[in-house]
């Protein structure tokens, strides 16, 4: 059980209110409104329609793939799905803001109150979902290419995004680590988010206000914009709650404002304060008709979602008997749970589910590489599994096996055939071994025998050194006991 | 060749089917008398040459087959067209080139017509007078120095002064309607949502609808049968069966219930007006039509609920005018100093007024006020229509309250300028089909027009209705060519 996040400052306890917004691109061939593709990386302005730029009489036409995405993820969020949801109109100027507006969703959002559940090592918490709306991307305003001039990249401009407003319910840059890990988690099984953050594909806006320890009223929040790694989220927010605490504890009041963290400094500064900030005219956008679909529309998308981690994790623990911890490692990821039942279809569970979070894991974390680019299949991987379990080698020989596996993905049967690894397993040749190593080491014998039971680690190192490590382990013990009594 | 110019559109149709008359003959009259007409100022962009060249190519290989087969017509300079300036009347567009076509100007070239050139209007059809025109104001042919009415001035201009055989307009509170009116010419609104606004440069989008200019109510019929289609580019657009207006126009209008709403029976309305409609009435009965008397009891809410809703949302419409992308720039210091310098010197004084309520109307504390109630409003107005359409067939109005006007008379006077469109802006409002047709003149002289307003998508009745009544009717205005120079 981990402490609560609480800051102290002067013998006061502060508790720290975080809610999320978080855009998340929705994974679509093509833009919210437009035909334009959406693949990320390319040369600027290649992906950009009459209508991304605002060419004068362009009309928006609803992408109904992203509907789609939008109402899958809102029931992956075990939310209220609105039948009928409105388009605004968000009015403000910018250099890549083509029309002038953003088109996105304000009073009526397409998908309403839902819940996430959170693992955390002190046990679950669920965090409230309050709405989930579409809406189109901006473009990228360029400043470091030209010294004179601000250049402009509509490609990104009319993407489709989700912004996915939580509740103020998350109380620790811990939290939100697990909070954020888990949306994606469930929008890349749903296959409605890459949750690519390098590329921008999941960003978010962060609200933080603090609070004395026991206080029921929420304090007066900061937003600090478009926070594009989990490690800066966390950052900023250990910077804003500490600010505010500092602002508090001298006597002051805080400011309802927008903010930026600055990655470099590790700081939040000040971007505009209420009074500044934007009108922006929300209003029904004219050219788009109210969405509207019905109940057997939901329901047939309903049909399409996929066994989710929450679903996934209940199943490994109830049908493999899996620990919470371990399920919960195997399933966040997707692929990392299709790697886990790929091997288990012909292995031993638990040995498979060890071997993944150990041996596997520290591999890929030290070439960092994804599991979808894991140098070992999950087929030979198996295989290795089945030559532990059998007692063909043992699970030392087995990570030695394993490292020459991961240098092109080698068949570990072989491995062992060509490198002669196979186990000693027969015990006369084993007694053989191991009468010579007493034989010369008499001395250490008698010392043994004399109370230094200590040693007897020591002959099991002979043993197995002797046999070039390929001595099974349990049967040395066994017959080194009998011997040396 | 001078008789080309006064045939109406579909007799210069079935002259070019009998071959009497080839498409370069008749293109070649359109174009002699416009360039005869620079008076008026019309045109903001002529496409002359062009026209010509394909006129002979039709000509070469004629399809008759086609609904407008060679004929040459200008349109409103608010139709995006490929290759051709486009500047809406504004400073701001005064250099755009569009890289693509309209749907209804696609319509229309597909059905074998040929462009003549792009039209004069009012600045972003803001107007009704064509005196916010970037490009100068606009002469109606009727008179030395009247307005043609607007926003659609040059395309009213143009026709009364038969320098196109037909042609098209835009329509947001009223501007087919009212230029019809002010020019003895005939002007149809279709319901919202049967013309595509793909490629129409947007005044107000829930308004905004494109429709026909022309010579007689057949002209109308034909035009509409072209310009009308579902498009799936423009997410308002309706997809229903659309009828062969032409082939279905017809005269029998026996037994059809016309609805006289009292509420347009405005406080100091002239008594030529009110003779006008009488006359209405009175030719409506002569075609075996039954009027009923009607109330439209939130009329008086019309005016004040679209200068809301149109400027809300033409202040956003414009908003994508900023020197960035296209268009007129006026360099700054800084990105906001460039905004405010390019649209400073780049929009009109009409247009920055409209901007600025618009802006106004949907800010944060005075939204709920005006543009939440003007829409409760235009809900009421709606409802007003509809239960009025389940006792009658269709409505009869006023055009407008007066006849044009002499330019200068109301530019300094926006409301006087505003209360022109007291009787065509709630049929946009409702969505509604409305038509304009020429039915008297009054002591000056000047043509007035009726109006008849039909259910959404029964533009037919309407046509019909006006077909019998222009029988009827019987107008004729003796057009001097005084502006014409050789």
């Amino acid at each position: 059980m981990i402490k609560d996040y609480l800051i102290e400052r002067n013998g006061k306890k502060y508790e720290v209110v975080i809610g999320l917004e978080v855009h998340a691109q929705v994974l679509s061939e093509s833009k919210l409104f437009s035909t334009s593709p959406t693949k990320f990386g390319s040369e600027p302005n290649t992906q950009v329609s009459l209508v991304d730029a605002a060419f004068p009489g362009m009309l928006p036409v609803i992408n109904e793939f992203c509907i789609k995405q939008a109402i899958k993820t809102g029931i992956g969020l075990n939310a209220k799905i609105n039948n009928k949801s409105i388009f605004d109109r968000k009015n403000y100027f910018y250099a890549d803001l083509p029309q002038g507006y953003q088109i996105s969703q304000y009073k009526d959002p397409i998908v309403g109150e839902g819940s996430v559940v959170l693992d955390l090592s002190s046990g679950t918490k669920t965090v409230g979902i309050e709405r989930l709306h579409l809406e189109q991307d901006a473009g990228k305003s360029i400043h470091d290419i030209d010294p004179k001039n601000t250049l402009v990249d509509l490609n990104r401009s009319g993407v489709a995004l989700m912004e996915i407003v939580s509740k103020p319910d998350l109380r620790s840059p811990e939290e939100v680590n697990v909070y954020i890990k888990k949306l994606r988690s469930i929008m890349r099984y749903l296959g409605t988010c890459d949750g690519n953050m390098q590329e921008g594909s999941l960003r978010a806006d962060v609200n933080v206000s603090v609070r004395k320890q026991g206080e029921d009223k929420y304090g007066t929040r900061c937003e600090i914009k478009n926070v594009n790694s989990i490690k800066f989220m966390q950052m900023a927010i250990e910077h804003e709650a500490n600010r505010q605490v500092d602002i508090l504890e001298e006597g002051g009041k805080i400011d309802q404002e927008t903010r930026l963290f600055d990655t470099k400094k590790n700081e939040t500064r000040s971007m505009r304060s209420k009074e500044d900030a934007h009108d922006y005219r929300y209003f029904p956008d004219p050219d788009l008709l109210p969405l509207e679909f019905s109940n057997d529309y939901v329901e047939s998308i309903k049909k399409e979602i996929p066994e989710l981690p929450d679903q996934k994790k209940s199943r490994f623990i109830d049908k493999f008997n899996l620990s919470s911890y371990e399920a919960n490692i195997l399933v966040s990821d997707l692929d990392t749970s299709k790697y886990f039942e790929e091997v288990i279809k012909n292995s031993d569970v638990k040995l498979s589910a060890n071997w993944i979070t150990g041996e596997l894991f520290a591999l890929l974390n030290e070439k960092n590489l994804e599991i979808t680019e894991c140098p070992i299949s999950a087929k030979n991987l198996s295989k290795l599994i089945n030559l532990i379990k059998d007692g063909t080698i043992s699970g030392k020989i087995a990570k030695t096996v394993f490292e020459m596996m991961s240098d092109g993905d080698k068949n570990p049967i072989d491995i062992v055939k060509e490198k002669g690894l196979k186990q000693q397993s027969d015990p006369k040749e084993l007694e053989k071994l191991i009468e010579k190593v007493i034989n010369e080491n008499q001395d250490k014998v008698k010392e043994y025998k004399s109370g230094k039971e200590k040693l007897f680690g020591f002959f099991v190192g002979q043993a197995m050194k002797v046999s070039g490590g390929k001595a099974n382990p349990q049967l040395v013990n066994e017959i080194l006991k009998k011997k040396l009594k | 060749m001078s008789n080309i110019i006064n045939l109406s559109l579909s007799e210069l149709v079935s002259n070019i089917r009998n071959k009497k008359i080839s498409s370069n003959e008749s293109t070649l009259a359109f174009v002699d008398r416009s360039k005869k007409s620079k008076h008026l100022n019309s045109y903001n962009e002529e496409t002359f040459e062009n026209a010509l060249k394909k006129a002979k190519e039709f000509d070469s290989k004629p399809d008759f087959n086609k609904k407008l087969p060679g004929i040459p017509m200008a349109v409103k300079d608010l139709f995006c067209t490929k290759n051709v300036k486009t500047t809406a009347s504004s400073k701001i567009l005064s250099n755009f080139i569009p890289t693509y076509e309209s749907t209804v100007t696609q319509n229309l070239w597909n059905e074998g017509a040929i462009l003549l050139g792009k039209l004069n209007c009012d600045e972003f059809a803001m107007g009704s007078s064509n005196e916010t025109s970037y490009f100068g104001n606009v002469i109606s042919p009727i008179d030395k120095d009247l307005v043609p009415g607007g926003s659609s001035g040059g395309s009213a201009s143009a026709l009364a002064a038969k320098l196109t055989p037909a042609t098209i307009g835009t329509d947001t509170g009223g501007s087919i309607r009212q230029p019809a009116s002010f020019t003895g010419t005939v002007g149809l609104k279709p319901t919202y949502g049967s013309c595509s606004r793909y490629g129409i440069v947007a005044f107000a989008s829930s308004l905004d609808q494109a429709g026909p200019m022309t010579r007689n109510v057949q002209d109308a019929a034909l035009l509409l049968e072209v310009m009308s289609s579902f498009d799936s580019k423009d997410s308002t657009s309706v997809d229903f069966k659309r009828p062969l207006y032409l082939k279905d126009l017809s005269k029998d209008i026996k037994g059809k219930k016309i609805g006289i709403p009292k509420e347009y029976r405005v406080d100091g309305m002239s008594q030529e007006i009110e003779k006008l409609w009488e006359d209405g009435k009175k030719y409506l009965k002569d075609c075996g039509a039954e009027i009923i008397d009607v109330s439209l009891p939130h009329t008086k809410f019309a005016l004040p609920t679209y200068y809301i809703v149109a400027p809300a949302e033409a202040s956003s419409n414009l908003a994508r005018y900023d020197g960035v992308k296209y268009g007129f720039r006026t360099e700054g210091d800084n990105l906001i100093d460039m905004y405010e310098k390019t649209r400073s010197a780049g929009f009109g004084e009409e247009v920055k007024r409209r901007i600025m309520i618009g802006t106004y109307v949907l800010s944060s504390g005075y939204y709920d006020a005006y543009y939440l109630k003007a829409q409760k409003v235009r809900r009421l107005i709606k409802n007003d229509f509809d239960n009025v359409f389940k006792k009658v067939d269709a409505i009869l109005t006023p055009s407008t309250p007066s006849s044009a006007f002499k330019v200068g008379d109301k530019s300094n006077d926006p409301v006087s300028m505003y209360l022109n469109d007291i009787f065509t802006v709630p049929v946009n409002l409702a969505g509604l089909p409305g038509i304009s047709i020429p039915a008297g003149l009054d002591k000056k002289g000047y043509p007035l027009g009726l109006q008849i307003i039909g259910k959404s998508f029964d533009e037919q009745n309407i046509l019909n209705i006006a077909y019998s009544m222009e029988d009827k009717i019987n107008f004729k205005f003796n057009l001097k060519e005084w502006w014409m120079n050789d």
